[in-house]
């Protein structure tokens, strides 16, 4: 049996498919979705700009670990990624 | 009279202002764009806390006071400008008796300091355990390059001429040796500029410019780099928090790397790193062990920063003079050239005083009885001799 080639995680609950190599921004735009998070203070939306790892814009939480460039890290199964809300960390 | 500033960092842009104000003819020179280049590269440090009493110390309580003049004037608000305080953390007993009784002596020069027992009463994410601290009150922030282009906008909006990608390539003289003309080169083209005094604020590039002029200063590079975290919710670090070793470290003079702890927060919510020193030209490599080094040592202060992402990290180049005061003031060997450059890393918080140094020495006026500051310790003159000898070594 061939090993599968498209397989998925979540996006704020919702199933997104994706191919292997894809990091989860492509994946993201692929399902449709041009922009997943708000800027902190004008609430502005926000999604892939520059795509190389510069601009900080398409940040999302990735398995709880926030501020995650989705146009670098790379999809994996099963992994639970949402919109970040602010600065996606808690100084308790 | 006209007076040609070269270089729109913040000590030029200051100047500008300062001078434009004074009613004088001013014409600023920038080779690239205004505070493009070490105003760029640091914090934002108005600091009166990381000097001993001395002439720097004198033109840090009177920059201080101008900076919160300029905020009045202008508004605080377009130069970020933020009386924060800062934090000076012990990491040892001994260190913390050291720096007490540094600021015993700060005190009876004028500066607000008071010794805390638990720093974590000031700044409550510092690691537990820590002997001992010392609040300045007086340490404040700012934006260095929004402060700069907000002088230079006020400046060129008073009749100041602002020239960017321009590049002073030669000097003439008169036959008496005083300075006459500028040759400028923009855009493949070349211009001449009459002047009657020229303004030497190209800051580490001083010892270049200075030379041009026929007025070499000793003015050298000193790497630092800065690390920038993500945002945080604010607040997170309150104010400006440094360790105690951080003043030996800016008083030494070697030319091996130095790092020591400086860490705050900005308006944006980003956690700056640094600091670090070390003579090495204008060597822009990035360094990961250097990077790694001022990581390790901001964790031992502030241990939730292990949990944080880095976005980037910058480096430039302070302006370093052998003796660590700036050169503010006439040249003897060339009438009409001053300097104001080699304010190593402290010429943020030092611009508005050196302006006003500036402006008396071009218009004459009495500093001494006008600023209650002895111009004299900042002279060109104490350089030359020192100059003189290794050009006959």
């Amino acid at each position: 049996m061939p090993e599968p080639t498209t397989t998925s995680f979540t996006f704020d609950g919702d199933p997104i498919e994706f191919v292997r190599g894809q990091t989860v921004g492509a994946a993201l735009i692929a399902s449709g979705r041009l922009s997943w998070r708000t800027t902190r203070h004008a609430a502005a939306p926000r999604g892939v700009f520059c795509g190389i790892g510069v601009c900080f814009d398409c940040l999302v939480t990735v398995d709880g670990h926030p501020n995650q460039r989705a146009c670098l890290v790379l999809a994996r199964d099963n992994a639970t990624i949402a919109t970040q809300e602010g600065e996606g960390h808690d100084l308790g | 009279m006209r007076v040609a500033i070269i270089g729109a960092g913040i000590v030029g842009a200051c100047a500008a202002l300062e001078a434009v104000r004074a009613g004088l003819d001013v014409v600023v020179i920038e080779r690239g764009s205004v505070g493009g280049g070490t105003t760029s590269r640091g914090e934002g440090n108005i600091l009166v806390s990381d000097k001993a009493p001395g002439p720097e110390l004198d033109l840090a309580l009177l920059s201080r006071k101008l900076w919160f003049d300029l905020g009045d004037a202008v508004g605080a608000e377009r130069l970020e400008l933020d009386a924060k305080g800062g934090v000076v953390v012990a990491r040892s007993v001994e260190g913390r008796r050291a720096l007490d009784a540094l600021a015993d002596t700060q005190r009876a020069a004028g500066v607000t300091a008071e010794s805390l027992d638990d720093p974590r009463t000031a700044e409550p994410l510092l690691a537990e355990g820590l002997p001992g601290a010392v609040w300045y009150p007086q340490d404040a922030q700012v934006q260095p390059v929004l402060a700069a282009a907000t002088f230079m906008t006020d400046a060129v909006r008073l009749g100041a001429d602002l020239r960017q990608g321009t590049e002073v390539v030669a000097a003439h003289h008169r036959p008496d040796g005083s300075i006459r003309t500028l040759d400028l080169a923009c855009n493949g083209g070349t211009e001449r500029l009459d002047v009657d005094a020229v303004v030497n604020a190209a800051g580490t590039w001083g010892g270049t410019v200075g030379a041009l002029l026929g007025a070499p200063v000793p003015v050298l590079p000193r790497r630092g780099f800065l690390i920038v975290t993500e945002p945080l919710p604010q607040p997170s670090i309150r104010h400006k928090v440094y360790s105690a070793d951080y003043v030996a470290n800016v008083a030494a003079s070697t030319e091996g790397l130095e790092t020591s702890s400086v860490i705050e927060s900005t308006r944006g919510g980003t956690v700056l790193i640094g600091a670090s020193r070390e003579r090495v030209g204008f060597d822009t490599t990035m360094s990961p062990t250097i990077v790694s080094t001022l990581a390790r040592l901001a964790v031992e202060l502030f241990p939730f920063l292990a949990h944080v992402n880095l976005l980037r990290v910058y480096r430039g180049f302070r302006p370093y003079c052998p003796d660590h005061l700036p050169v503010i003031g006439p040249d003897p060997r060339v009438p009409g050239v001053l300097h104001a450059c080699g304010h190593e890393g402290a010429g943020i918080g030092l611009a508005p005083g050196t302006a006003a140094l500036l402006v008396a020495h071009l218009t004459g006026a009495d500093a001494h009885a006008d600023l209650g500051l002895d111009p004299r310790p900042f002279l060109p003159d104490r350089l030359l001799d020192a100059m003189e000898g290794a050009a006959h070594a």
